[in-house]
This record gives C-alpha cells, sequence and structure tokens, in this order.
C-alpha cells in the first residue's frame, strides 16, 4: 500500500490519509450490512420470536405470550405434513429435471456452432418472464377442456387428464412452470463453468481411448461438479420456498389454499394462508421456522452423504 | 448500441502487456471462451432448436392467445395463429389491472432497486478486491454466507416492520428490503479483482488521491461494463419478483405480477384478457432481452461458479 511520500506536508493531512486508508473500506461495505441486517437478518431472527406468540394481523403490536403452542399445533396439523410433502414432491420433480436437462443443454451449448448467441439468449427467455406471467400462460396450456396439452394427448388418443384437480398432474404442472423458466439459467452457470476446463484433460482422455460420452462423464461433468453443487443449492432454496406457481394455478390470489384438497399446497403457501387469510401471524411464523429447519436438513443430509460417498470411494 | 464499452468478445491477443494495463483483463472475465470445443454435428441443431423452440413457443402462444377473442380461444384445437384482436385486448388489460399504474410502479422499483445495487455492490466489491483492512475475510464470508438465506423466512416481521414504518401497499416496502444484493457483491467482487489492476489503484494513492476520489475516477471506469449487466440482471429480478410485492402490495398500488393475479382472479375466466395482461408485463424485459442478450448471457456466465 501507498506509502506517505513526503513529511513536509501538515499532519493533518497524514492523519485524514491514515483515516482514509483505515476507514474507508468500511465505510465502502457498510451499505450491505446495515441493509442487511435491518431489513433480512434482524427479521429472520426476530421470526423466531413471533412464532412464540399469538399474534393476530389485525392487532399487530398485540403479542401474547404462548411458548411452543404454535409448534405443538403444527407438528398436529395434517395440513402442514400434506405441504411439506407437497413441497418435497414437487421439489424433486421440478429440480431433478431441470437441472439433468440444463447440464444436456449446455453440453449442446458447449458445440462450436453457428448462431450459438442465438440458442444462448432463446434459451434465456423463460428467465425474463414474471412467475406470475409464466403460471398464468401454463395455466391455461393446461387447462382441461381446451388446454393445448390435451388436446393434443387426444389427438394420439389419450384421454383427457384434468391437470388442476387430481394431485400428480397437478404438480407435474406445477414443476413444468418451474423447469420451463429456469432451465437456461442454469444451463448457462454450466456452460461457464465447462468452458473453464481445460483442454489438455480431454487430450489425454481421447488419447486414452475414452468415447465421446466417457468423456462427457469423466471430464466434464466431474469438471464443473462445484457448479453442480452450486445450482443444486440454489435449487433447493427455490423449490422450499415455492410460492407463485402453485398460487396463480389455483386461480390467482385465492390459490393459496393449493386446490380443492390442498393436493398441491406448499409450505410457502401455507405460511400465506396461516397470516393473510387466517389472520394468526405467529403460526405462519412458525411455518417460517419449518422451511428454515427443512433446509438445514437437506444440507445436511447432502454434507453426509457427500462425506460417505468419498469415504468409500 | 455500441459494442465499445461492453464486454465484447474481442479475440484478440491482448492477454499479455495490455491486459495489466486496464479492461481487457475485466474483458476476458466477461468475455465467452470460445474454441478447442468440437464442433456441433446436426443432431446438436435439431435438439437446439427443439430447445429454442420449448423456450419461445408459450411466449408465442401467450401473443397468440392475446389477438384472438375469447370463444375462440377455448375452441379445440386451440389458435397457433394471430388473430384480429391483439390490440383491443391489451387495451382491455391495460384498463382493468390497472397496467399504466403497475408499470410506472414496476419501472421505479426494478430502478430504484437496480440503481442502488449497483451502486453498492461496486462500492464493496471495490473494498473486498482491492482495499486491505481487518476482518475482510470474515466480512466477505458472511457476504456469500447471506446468499443461503431465503427471505421468505423473515416476511413475518419483515411485514410488521412495515405496518409500524406507515410502509404498507407503499413502494419503499418492497424497494428498502432489495437495496443491496449479495450477488451483486459478490459479482463486483470477482470483476473487479482481476480487471483492476492494483498499479493503478496505487498509481492514484501516490497522486494524493483520497479512496472515494480513487473510486470515482479509476474504479468507476474500468468497473462500468461489469456494471451496466449487473444493472440488468438485477432489473430483471426486481421487475418479476412475486413474494414479498404480493404480500405488501395490494391492488390498488401493484407491480406488474402482482397485478398480473388481479386478472385470473375473477369466476369468470376471461382468457384473452389474462393472455393479454400477461404479455403487457413481459413485454418490456423480452424487448431489453432482445436488445442486450449478449451482455446478459455473458454477465449470468461471469457470475457462475467456475471449475
Amino acid at each position: 500500500m501507498a506509502t506517505s511520500t513526503t513529511k513536509a506536508p501538515a499532519r493533518r493531512g497524514a492523519l485524514l490519509h491514515r483515516l482514509d486508508i483505515k476507514g474507508a473500506p468500511y465505510v465502502f461495505v457498510a451499505p450491505f450490512f446495515v441493509v442487511f441486517a435491518a431489513f433480512s437478518f434482524y427479521p429472520l431472527v426476530y421470526t423466531s420470536w413471533i412464532s412464540l406468540h399469538d399474534v393476530e394481523l389485525a392487532t399487530l403490536d398485540v403479542m401474547e405470550w404462548v411458548a411452543f403452542d404454535n409448534y405443538v399445533d403444527l407438528w398436529g396439523d395434517s395440513r402442514f405434513w400434506n405441504a411439506l410433502r407437497n413441497t418435497i414432491t414437487i421439489g424433486v420433480i421440478s429440480t431433478v429435471p431441470q437441472l439433468m436437462m440444463a447440464l444436456g443443454l449446455a453440453h449442446l451449448l458447449n458445440y462450436r456452432m453457428r448462431a450459438s448467441l442465438f440458442f444462448r439468449v432463446a434459451s434465456l427467455v423463460p428467465y425474463a418472464t414474471s412467475v406470475a406471467a409464466a403460471a398464468l400462460v401454463f395455466t391455461m396450456i393446461f387447462e382441461r377442456d381446451f388446454g393445448m396439452i390435451n388436446w393434443a394427448l387426444g389427438s394420439v388418443g389419450i384421454d383427457p387428464v384434468d391437470w388442476e384437480a387430481d394431485k400428480w398432474p397437478a404438480q407435474v404442472a406445477i414443476s413444468t412452470i418451474v423447469i420451463w423458466r429456469w432451465t437456461g439459467y442454469n444451463a448457462l452457470l454450466y456452460l461457464a463453468a465447462m468452458q473453464a476446463i481445460p483442454a489438455d484433460r480431454y487430450e489425454a482422455a481421447s488419447l486414452d481411448g475414452a468415447s465421446r460420452w466417457q468423456q462427457f462423464t469423466h471430464v466434464t461433468v466431474p469438471g464443473i461438479r462445484s457448479t453442480i453443487v452450486f445450482t443444486i443449492v440454489l435449487s433447493t432454496i427455490g423449490a422450499t420456498q415455492l410460492f407463485g406457481e402453485p398460487l396463480i394455478f389455483g386461480q390467482g390470489p385465492n390459490g393459496v389454499t393449493g386446490g380443492a384438497d390442498n393436493q398441491y399446497q406448499t409450505l410457502g403457501l401455507l405460511l400465506y394462508e396461516e397470516g393473510w387469510k387466517n389472520y394468526q401471524m405467529g403460526r405462519s411464523a412458525t411455518v417460517a421456522w419449518a422451511m428454515f429447519l427443512l433446509l438445514v436438513l437437506v444440507f445436511v443430509v447432502q454434507r453426509l452423504t457427500k462425506r460417505l460417498r468419498s469415504r468409500t470411494s | 448500441m455500441t459494442t465499445q464499452s461492453l464486454p465484447a468478445r474481442t479475440d484478440s491477443p491482448d492477454r499479455t502487456p495490455a491486459a495489466r494495463a486496464g479492461r481487457p483483463a475485466g474483458r476476458r472475465l466477461l468475455r465467452q471462451r470460445a474454441g478447442r470445443q468440437h464442433h456441433a454435428g446436426p443432431l446438436a441443431y435439431v435438439l437446439l432448436a427443439v430447445m429454442a423452440v420449448l423456450s419461445i413457443f408459450p411466449l408465442y402462444w401467450t401473443m397468440v392467445a392475446a389477438s384472438t377473442d375469447n370463444t375462440r380461444v377455448s375452441q379445440t384445437p386451440p389458435p397457433f395463429l394471430p388473430g384480429p384482436n391483439l390490440f383491443s385486448n391489451l387495451a382491455r388489460a391495460w384498463d382493468e389491472a390497472a397496467m399504466g399504474k403497475a408499470m410506472v410502479n414496476s419501472l421505479i422499483v426494478a430502478g430504484v432497486i437496480a440503481l442502488s445495487t449497483v451502486m453498492f455492490a461496486t462500492l464493496a466489491g471495490f473494498a473486498f478486491a482491492k482495499l486491505r483492512f481487518k476482518g475482510r475475510n470474515a466480512l466477505l464470508m458472511l457476504v456469500i454466507g447471506t446468499m443461503l438465506v431465503p427471505p421468505q423466512l423473515g416476511v413475518v416481521p419483515l411485514f410488521m416492520m412495515m405496518a409500524e414504518l406507515g410502509w404498507s401497499q407503499q413502494l419503499p416496502a418492497v424497494i428498502f428490503p432489495t437495496l443491496v444484493s449479495a450477488v451483486g457483491v459478490f459479482f463486483m467482487r470477482q470483476y473487479l479483482s482481476e480487471a483492476l489492476p492494483d498499479e493503478l489503484v496505487e498509481a492514484g494513492r501516490v497522486d494524493g488521491a483520497h479512496s472515494l476520489r480513487i473510486f470515482w475516477s479509476i474504479v468507476l471506469p474500468v468497473a462500468r461494463p461489469a456494471m451496466a449487466v449487473l444493472f440488468m440482471i438485477t432489473f430483471v429480478h426486481a421487475w418479476n419478483d412475486f413474494f414479498w410485492p404480493f404480500v405488501v402490495l395490494d391492488m390498488t398500488n401493484p407491480t406488474v405480477p402482482v397485478a398480473l393475479t388481479q386478472l385470473s382472479a375473477g369466476y369468470v375466466r376471461d382468457q384473452s384478457l389474462i393472455m393479454a395482461g400477461a404479455l403487457l408485463g413481459t413485454l418490456p424485459l423480452l424487448a431489453m432481452f432482445i436488445v442486450f442478450g449478449r451482455q446478459i448471457v455473458s454477465g449470468i456466465m461471469a457470475g457462475a461458479v467456475k471449475g
């Protein structure tokens, strides 16, 4: 770093300079931490405090201490277990195909070709679409009586599917929206990582007689492993919070129940229903905590399996 | 749009001497690295074309449905070609979903959030990349750690906070919690560590410039391409953000995604109208993608975890 150049300029200047060197970095990073502390960290911690109280939406300043009642109620509430199951199943059927397709797409985009920019931009177009718009369009495409999917199925002799009322079709339809919006985005993350793999690894592999498929599984996939882990983490967080897609698929703002039988109500929807339909903010905060625990659990399991796998190999 | 200020794909051999002198190293970071891949065969083109169609078709069909009338949409087979009613449906959606107000709101929200995110991310990114201070690594780890905290978990207290501040149903309730972004800080740090030579910063110090001055006249010019990219990505996210605006805003003062939910809320669903609304809400971002597609693509790729 810069040393003070001469002793001549007044001591005040040197002091200011030292102050600047020492203090400026903190001033520069401060806005981030201040905003984060006020609007993210503090609410996060405060959630746990609220979850130990009864708080009504209409009277937010009246908090009645109920200890762990909300947690006990939630544990005994079949809607909670249903929402937890739905969150997990929709999470799996949206994340797994999404990341696998993204991997394939990235591999294709990694070829040297004409119009590569067009294909990259095209695969990113869904990312520019809001949850709201995408969910509205797909709700129509999956419509029972005149929707395009049922029409296409009908034209090959398959009976129409009631995509909204039946559990698994509804969950598949909702996952389709998620997959559509995020596959291209993940593919670009993979593509970036693939392009950072040194060429000599491929050369070595082909010298060893590896086929293109073997090169893909033995060089490409291991080469972008940290990116894959990164996208798994991101999609898991996204899946835990799933909200807009099932809400709008269930007919707009009235869709917080996640279908007539709650067949696709997620934890995100339940959180909203408890707080803003049933006016129980304390219980809503308890659902938020359940989501947090679910995330922690997923990452612990992920770490454990990773450790186990590295031990066995 | 000129390519001058952009992270262009200059494959010129600017790696060695010039790279140390400033921008080119940063461009290299944002640039898609080409070469040494296999050439695509016909099968790859076919598969990619299928993917492109799947990506674009729902949006094309939104336009088709928005341009027909309601009875035509509900017939089988569904229409595949645009009809004559596009502009009348767009006008209806504009009125019934308060789209004018929603667009202005979204523009304000996304614009302010993108500006402040870029500004604070560049400041913090510069500090993390080039300045030395105690606790730097710990603080950087903290920034990265905050990426793992889903905003939904704090939504109940945040809502109470906004009620207390008197911001319920007001735009500041949407803007303030999102003024900064950890991803943005990390992105700028990565960019500036490569693109900004230490020598430049030191030269500024020797000339007696204080830190803010160095930031203003040395860092900002170097950071500009990355700032543009970060602005666009943040803008897209803020424009599309749904959960929190839906919770804290109501239909009298919505952003675009919140207004769109209103369209589908009725018992009699006017499908052409709904699709017209969806199209309206998507058009501004689509236009941005068509103009700045390359920059957004390279920005997302530059933000990826390599290797």
